[in-house]
């Protein structure tokens, strides 16, 4: 995972609560056995006015004008500015695929599903939470001002809006550290192996059926 | 001190390492795999060189996009057919146990486990699949995953995770005829809202619970996390043991002594305390029907379609009018104004015997709705179907006007080819109701085996109990 570095991008606001992660990436696109190539398939079913296709070339078909990201003044956006209970649904790890590869680095929203929340930390996508009335005032200033950027610094904490001012954020430390180190949580983990294999030796002692059932 | 709830056990007795940040690496015992979020996973572990940690810690089946009708030859779908062979291919090359798409075995990965015993009493279970929580049914821990995560079991038999808070959801009273496990999962769902369970591991309790058969138990836990919980349980009891007697997986004679001794232990402490507690009156509940495009969006079947103009929220509203404009339907009106094109019956929250029983004894002697263009039965695993064939519900089902189907997910997302067409309606019997998730365009309707079978000859959404 490349390390998460700050950043400023602009926002696009998807004003609409619980979206879940059919929306994000519908399920025909699920079949693929790649990590890559979902970006084009994003919000397929409100971005496009088709049904669309796995494997299909997406440049020719009819684009719905009046979702967000089909609007000229959101190319390029990083930020995504959410609603509560965003990525709720299945634990597809396709949807924070499809959003990176799209371009997002990060997902500002009041609340976010378990799952998607856990996936997200895996794949280098940022979700932020923020209260109720920051997003609001968020969808206001990006809805009023045309090329409205965030800065979004990790280390620090931090949101920087246009006029200078900051809005604090949490992280959980670990997954902060893993993100700005770009760590593969499994190398990690396996610096613990003396730990797991004692934890399983005293485990056969206490429960032995749990062991050797399958083969 | 107080005492510990059913989950501070299950967490206890897996925790690796405790670190300072507030994680834990926690220990995994049985991880269910399935072609469509375990190819990434494989494919990360060759990258890096890995083998899997223990081999007979995993168990493989294809559900998600096998076709349910004849299996005789190679899919059609060439995509399908891809995944299912790259999910074949990974369990030889690595060595895992897998129930082929024409093993009697396969099946729906949350039925199949329970069946063979590979789902025990005080494992730690995973799967890449939101749905995981069914085998919380059996006083587990079990929860969905994405792939990094699954990659991550695969290499080292442990997750790192934070421990979450406790919710008790106490289901009191008595349920009236007709009234099933579905019926108590949507109200629960429309009560708490769909991140409700949010950060929250749910402990099913009270005496509706304890009444439940182990399906029951199962269909309940399954939606867990359409209440935004990740893991939803219940205690074990005297039914949970005799769920597991001679499966084939199960511990066998001194092993199986020493497990029963130890599953005893799994339910809360009396005096134990939970973060969050919520009360249902059972005898309260009617039979559930879901109208909207989240499954909180429920109505007690005689109840009249919500108005959002009454919504205080308006970010609540706004998803309402949204869901109306989408299933094309008014508030005001009740369900029974609404004729289901099709009628799926299945999917891992109610394709098991228990719900093909329900179902066939409504469905017995009568005929599906000349209105209704396609009523189907897709058991959740080949066992299943095995099992219903020898009672002969096939039969009912079939001279009813049902289709017989094959094994599998089928129709609860539609990544076969099995599907709705744009703006048909469908009574359900799965878990999601998502826009788009049974077909471009389709319009579900969440409800339990008896009332999707009510729905489908009566040629509209019916109280069960008022069908003569
Ligand atoms: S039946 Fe539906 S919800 Fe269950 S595992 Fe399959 S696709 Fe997921």
């Amino acid at each position: 995972m490349e390390k998460f570095t700050p950043f400023e991008g602009i926002v696009a606001p998807l004003d609409r609560a619980n979206v879940d992660t059919d929306l994000i990436i519908p399920k025909q696109f699920l079949k693929s056995i790649k990590r890559t190539g979902f970006g084009p398939n994003l919000f397929d079913e409100l971005r496009y006015l088709d049904e669309g296709q796995p494997g299909q070339d997406c440049s020719n078909r009819p684009l719905n004008p009046d979702f967000v990201l089909n609007k000229p003044r959101y190319k390029g956006a990083s930020v995504l500015l959410a609603r509560r209970n965003f990525g709720c649904g299945s634990s597809r790890e396709h949807a924070p695929w499809a959003l990176t590869d799209f371009g997002f680095r990060t997902v500002l929203a009041p609340s976010f599903a378990d799952i998607f929340f856990n996936n997200s930390f895996k794949n280098g996508l940022l979700p932020i939470v923020l209260s109720e009335e920051v997003i609001d005032q968020l969808f206001k200033e990006t809805q009023a001002a045309e090329g409205y950027r965030l800065t979004v610094d990790l280390a620090s904490q931090q949101i920087i809006k246009p006029d200078g001012s900051t809005i604090a954020f949490e992280v959980d430390p670990f997954r902060k550290h893993c993100l700005l180190e770009g760590l593969d949580d499994i190398g990690l983990t396996l610096q613990d192996a003396d730990a797991i294999q004692e934890y399983e030796a005293k485990r056969r002692q206490t429960a032995p059926w749990l062991f050797d059932a399958i083969k | 001190m107080a005492g510990k709830t059913l989950y501070d056990k299950l967490w206890e007795a897996h925790v690796v390492k405790q670190r300072e940040d507030g994680t834990a690496l926690i220990y995994i015992d049985r991880q269910l795999l399935h072609e469509v979020t375990s190819p990434q996973a494989f494919e990360g572990l060759r990258l890096a060189g890995r083998k899997p940690w223990r081999l007979d810690a995993n168990i493989a089946t294809p559900d998600h996009n096998v076709p349910t009708t004849n299996r005789s030859g190679p899919i059609e779908d060439e995509v399908s057919r891809i995944q299912v062979q790259t999910l074949d291919d990974n369990c030889d090359e690595f060595g895992i146990l897998e129930f082929k798409m024409n093993d009697a075995r396969q099946g729906i990965v949350h039925v199949m486990g329970p069946e063979q015993g590979a789902t025990l009493p005080g494992m730690t279970i995973v799967c890449g699949d939101s749905h995981t929580a069914t085998h919380g049914a059996f006083g587990a821990l079990a929860h969905g995953i994405g792939t990094s995560e699954v990659e991550h079991v695969l290499a080292t038999q442990c997750l790192i995770q934070k421990k979450m808070k406790s919710m008790l959801i106490k289901v009191d009273g008595e349920l009236g005829a007709g009234v099933t496990a579905k019926d108590v999962v949507l109200a629960i769902i429309a009560k708490i809202g769909t991140a409700g369970g949010t950060g929250y591991a749910i402990e099913f309790g009270g005496s509706v619970m304890q009444s439940l058969s182990m399906e029951g138990r199962m269909t309940v836990c399954n939606m867990a996390i359409e209440g935004g919980a990740r893991a939803g349980m219940v205690a074990v009891d005297d039914k949970t043991i005799e769920y597991f007697k001679g499966r084939p997986f199960s511990p066998k004679g001194e092993q199986w002594e020493q497990a029963v001794e130890y599953w005893r232990t799994l339910h809360s402490d009396a005096d134990a305390q939970f973060d969050a507690v919520v009360e249902l009156d059972g005898s309260q509940i009617k039979p559930q029907v879901s109208w909207g495009t989240s499954p909180e969006m429920v109505v007690a079947i005689d109840e009249a379609l919500p108005d959002p103009a009454a919504e205080s929220d308006p970010v609540k509203a706004e998803g309402m009018r949204r869901a109306y404009e989408y299933m094309g339907l008014k508030p005001g009106i009740t369900m029974g104004d609404v004729v289901p094109d099709r009628v799926f019956i299945g999917s891992c929250t109610n394709s098991r015997i228990e719900d093909l029983r329900a179902a066939a004894e409504v469905a017995k002697g009568r005929k599906v709705s000349a209105k209704v263009k396609q009523a189907m039965v897709v058991p959740g695993s080949g066992l299943v179907k095995q099992q219903a064939e020898a009672e002969g519900l096939d039969k009912i089902f079939m001279e009813a006007g049902f289709e017989w189907r094959e094994p599998g997910c089928s129709m609860c997302l539609a990544m076969n080819a099995d599907r709705l067409g744009d703006g048909e309606h469908c009574a359900s019997t799965s878990n999601r109701n998502f826009e788009g998730r049974q077909g471009y365009g389709g319009r579900t309707h969440l409800v339990s085996p008896a009332m999707a079978a009510a729905a489908a000859v009566a040629g509209r959404f019916v109280d069960v109990r008022e069908l003569n």
